[in-house]
């Protein structure tokens, strides 16, 4: 009888793709996964909605806006394992850096102050459509938002630690984690 | 934080003076005085920002240009202490102390008061320049709370009524010393150089505040005997840092004696920043002459010929009274050169003040703060006993340390062990704090358990006692039975004690965490971070949100702490830590059961902001 394949999720935040990127650097080892995974909802796939309930979501970035909290409620509501992959969904990365800043001043400086935007906007008008997302005040991790169960660092991880960690959760086999793969300088 | 560096002239504010001449003077005046010597900044910062009331961009410049030195080597030591400002702090700097124990005396209904008298809020300054309301951490003023430093004086024992009439008097032009009307302190505290409304509150005696101390016993002792042997006795005493870390006094002097070099340095460290220690201001107010004495045996004994002794700045209402007893010492030759008549006993003492930083009060950095630099820790080794300050080998003894190496001098090491346990040696003054009927100093042999003291200080109904100031311990009342000593309860010496009406998390390890993240000086991530952390999970966990996990994580996460560089850092989790250990329930109590995750996220608030910022109505879905 076939055995039941894993059902994976995933989705980028507020990220660059870079870990994602890296989730496809296993190279031609993407074969022997595609044997053991389905994806569901995923941008690799460009599928939008979740269309059953999966065993792994895999989140890259963080939660920048009322849409990334939406999107990662989403997961956690319809993924039984849910992972923070990479340092933004970990610990809010790059974008990040905007929290020591009041968001007041990060909008008026994208929409009324910096060199590419000053005079032309002269009515400094700044976007404010019910169809976008509503920024927060500051950057929040993963974590912050909903339980995640597992953390894989790097920026991007690795290749080898993405799919020694999706081999380990999908045969039940301990994870090895060599020096190697968890040193960072 | 307010912000210290405003960028262009326009960003002048009312009660602002503008750059004159007169200025430029004064200023040129004040680095002439410290000889252009960069070493000296924090001096030069400290008469210019009592002259001026801060520090203005186009001083520090001059500064600059003056001493050679950058500009941002000036900005880094400015930015870093708390008494220092580049913004005007008013005719009128009024510095609120806001520990523990000043809340609990009633600080909350004063600093109202403030805030509606002077018409601005704390971080700010009257419209008319005439009053700045800021809060600073502990003064050393714990046994009689809440106490405010206003342009350097003491006020204590505040009350909303007080505050009204300082604040009248304050803006009917009255000078700062007319408006004590409420008397002057015990002891020195009323002499004319100090004039002080402060009291000593001394509630026991023992062979340190003895009476009948007479100035240059041990001195004259001393010279008679090679400094080899005043390091024996010494050594012989047992006697351990008073400081509250006990590393053996007599060691340190014989490493320092040891290490290469003819220019070595006694520093005595009156920083004393932990909130509910005050011991060393009375042994400053009333016994200054021992210390120094205690200081000049110090150099005897390791081969030094100055001294620096480093106050902190919440006691500079004591400076006119310092520098007298070093002068008066110096006319008695217990200083100056050939001591007593010893050729080649050369020692003097200089005071160095600081601008408020607790971490000052860690060795290394106290040194680096005394060459005019931030507070930063070093690292170690070197430690200072080889190379401290100026790079030369350097002692840095306690003031309760210096003062009981004169009486070990005077009665010697064998009478000295007779006092205390077998471990810990002689006498330990205490700084009791809180709810208690005699608040004030006590000495006492070393041994005695905390129920000995709540029973001699008047405490009842007692929850639970803070030993040795936030970075030491909280215990209940099942713990009541240890003794203080170094190998048990080892302390500073500050006792704050609670009783059953106090909310230990919300209002005791709150304000401990909030005093540790203010006084980190930032140089290690985990001081810098860990702390704000835990402060997160503890207002999550007040506010009903917290869950079994957060309590783990908090336990967890503090063993971070132990990568820090030097005890603040090494013991900003102790609140929490010791806390959670003896007072389970009271976080048990608190945390939702049944639950696993709780994200403390609440979109309405996080979109807050922004959508302000945009003109937008949050919209929920």
């Amino acid at each position: 009888m076939e055995r039941k394949k894993t059902i994976v999720a995933t989705a980028s935040l507020a990220g660059c793709f870079g870990c994602h990127m890296s989730l496809l650097d296993i190279d031609e080892r993407i074969l022997s996964l595609i044997d053991l995974v389905d994806f569901n909802k995923s941008p690799i796939n460009d599928i939008k909605n979740f269309t059953e309930y999966c065993d792994i979501g895999i989140i890259e970035g963080s939660c920048c806006n009322s849409e990334n909290v939406h999107a990662l409620k989403e997961f956690r509501k319809n993924c039984r394992i849910l992972i923070s992959l990479g340092e933004c969904a970990i610990m809010g990365g790059v974008p990040a850096m905007r929290n020591g800043i009041p968001i007041r001043e990060c909008i008026e400086e994208a929409y009324m102050n910096s060199p590419s935007v000053k005079g032309h906007n002269p009515e400094m008008i700044l976007p404010n459509d019910p169809e976008l997302p509503m920024l927060l005040d500051r950057v929040y991790p993963c974590h912050e938002i909903v339980k995640i169960d597992y953390f894989l660092p790097g920026c991007p991880p690795r290749a080898d630690l993405i799919y020694s960690a999706l081999e380990a959760l999908i045969t039940g086999n301990e994870m090895k984690l060599p020096y190697e793969i968890v040193k960072y300088d | 934080m307010k912000d210290l560096f405003p960028d262009t002239a326009d960003e002048l504010e009312i009660g602002e003076i503008a750059y004159q001449d007169t200025m430029i003077d004064t200023v040129n005046a004040i680095i002439k005085k410290y000889d252009h010597n960069p070493t000296r900044l924090m001096d030069i910062l400290i008469d210019t920002q009592s002259e001026f009331g801060y520090i203005p961009p186009p001083i520090v410049a001059q500064i600059s240009r003056t001493l050679n030195i950058s500009i941002v080597d000036i900005e880094q030591t400015l930015s870093f202490y708390h008494f220092f400002s580049a913004k005007p702090t008013g005719k009128y700097t009024i510095y609120l102390n806001n520990s523990v124990i000043a809340n609990m005396m009633g600080r909350e209904e004063v600093a109202r008061t403030l805030e509606r008298e002077a018409g601005c809020k704390f971080g700010d300054v009257s419209a008319d320049g005439l009053i700045g309301l800021f809060s600073t951490s502990c003064i050393g003023m714990s046994d009689q709370e809440p106490a405010a430093l206003i342009n350097g004086k003491v006020f204590t024992r505040l009350t909303p009524f007080r505050v009204k009439e300082i604040i009248r008097d304050l803006k009917a032009g009255k000078r700062l010393d007319e408006a004590v009307v409420e008397g002057l302190g015990d002891g020195a505290n009323a002499q004319p150089e100090i004039r002080s409304m402060v009291q000593n509150n001394i509630r026991k005696k023992g062979p340190i505040l003895a009476d009948g101390y007479k100035a240059g016993e041990a001195l004259k002792k001393i010279v008679k005997m090679k400094p080899e042997d005043v390091i024996a006795e010494v050594k012989l005493s047992n006697i351990r840092g008073r400081g509250g870390a006990g590393f053996p006094t007599g060691m340190k002097w014989e490493i320092c004696r040891n290490a290469p070099g003819e220019e070595k340095y006694i520093f005595c460290n009156a920083d004393e920043g932990e909130p509910g220690t005050f011991k060393d201001r009375v042994i400053l107010t009333e016994y200054p002459k021992m210390l120094m004495e205690g200081m000049a045996v110090a150099g005897y004994a390791v081969g030094a010929k100055k001294g620096i002794l480093y106050v902190r700045y919440e006691y500079t209402y004591l400076q006119q009274h310092l520098e007298s007893i070093i002068e008066g010492g110096r006319k008695k030759n217990y200083l100056g050169k050939n001591i007593c008549g010893k050729e080649g006993f050369d020692f003097d003492i200089r005071i160095q003040f600081g601008a408020g930083a607790y971490v000052c009060g860690e060795e290394s950095a106290l040194i680096e703060s005394a060459e005019g630099k931030r507070g930063e820790p070093r690292d170690r080794p070197p430690f200072p006993v080889e190379s401290g300050y100026l790079e030369k080998p350097t002692i840095v003894n306690n003031v309760e340390t210096l003062c009981s190496i004169v009486k070990i001098i005077n009665h010697g090491a064998p009478w000295y062990r007779s006092m205390g346990t077998k471990e810990s040696s002689g006498t330990k003054l205490l700084s009791i704090s809180g709810d208690c009927k005699y608040p004030g100093v006590y000495e006492i042999e070393w041994g005695f358990s905390v129920n000995d003291v709540l029973e001699m200080v008047g405490a009842s109904d007692v929850q639970a006692v803070q030993v040795g100031g936030p970075s030491g311990t909280l215990i209940g009342p099942n713990e009541f039975n240890r003794t203080l000593s170094y190998t048990d309860l080892s302390t500073g010496g500050s006792l704050i004690i609670f009783d059953k009406r106090r909310d230990l998390l919300k209002d005791v390890v709150m304000n401990f965490l909030n005093f540790f993240i203010d006084e980190s000086c930032g140089s290690c991530s985990t001081c810098r971070n860990i702390p704000v952390f835990l402060r997160q999970k503890l207002e999550k966990i007040l506010n009903a949100r917290g869950v079994q996990k957060d309590i783990e994580e908090m336990l967890e996460w503090s063993k971070i702490l132990k990568a820090s560089r030097c005890g603040l850092g090494l013991t900003a989790a102790n609140p929490v830590v010791t806390s959670i250990k003896n007072f389970r329930s009271l976080y048990d109590k608190k945390i939702q059961h049944g639950k696993d995750y709780d994200s403390n996220f609440d979109m309405l608030i996080a979109v807050k902001e922004s959508c302000d910022a945009v003109g937008r109505v949050p919209q929920m879905s």
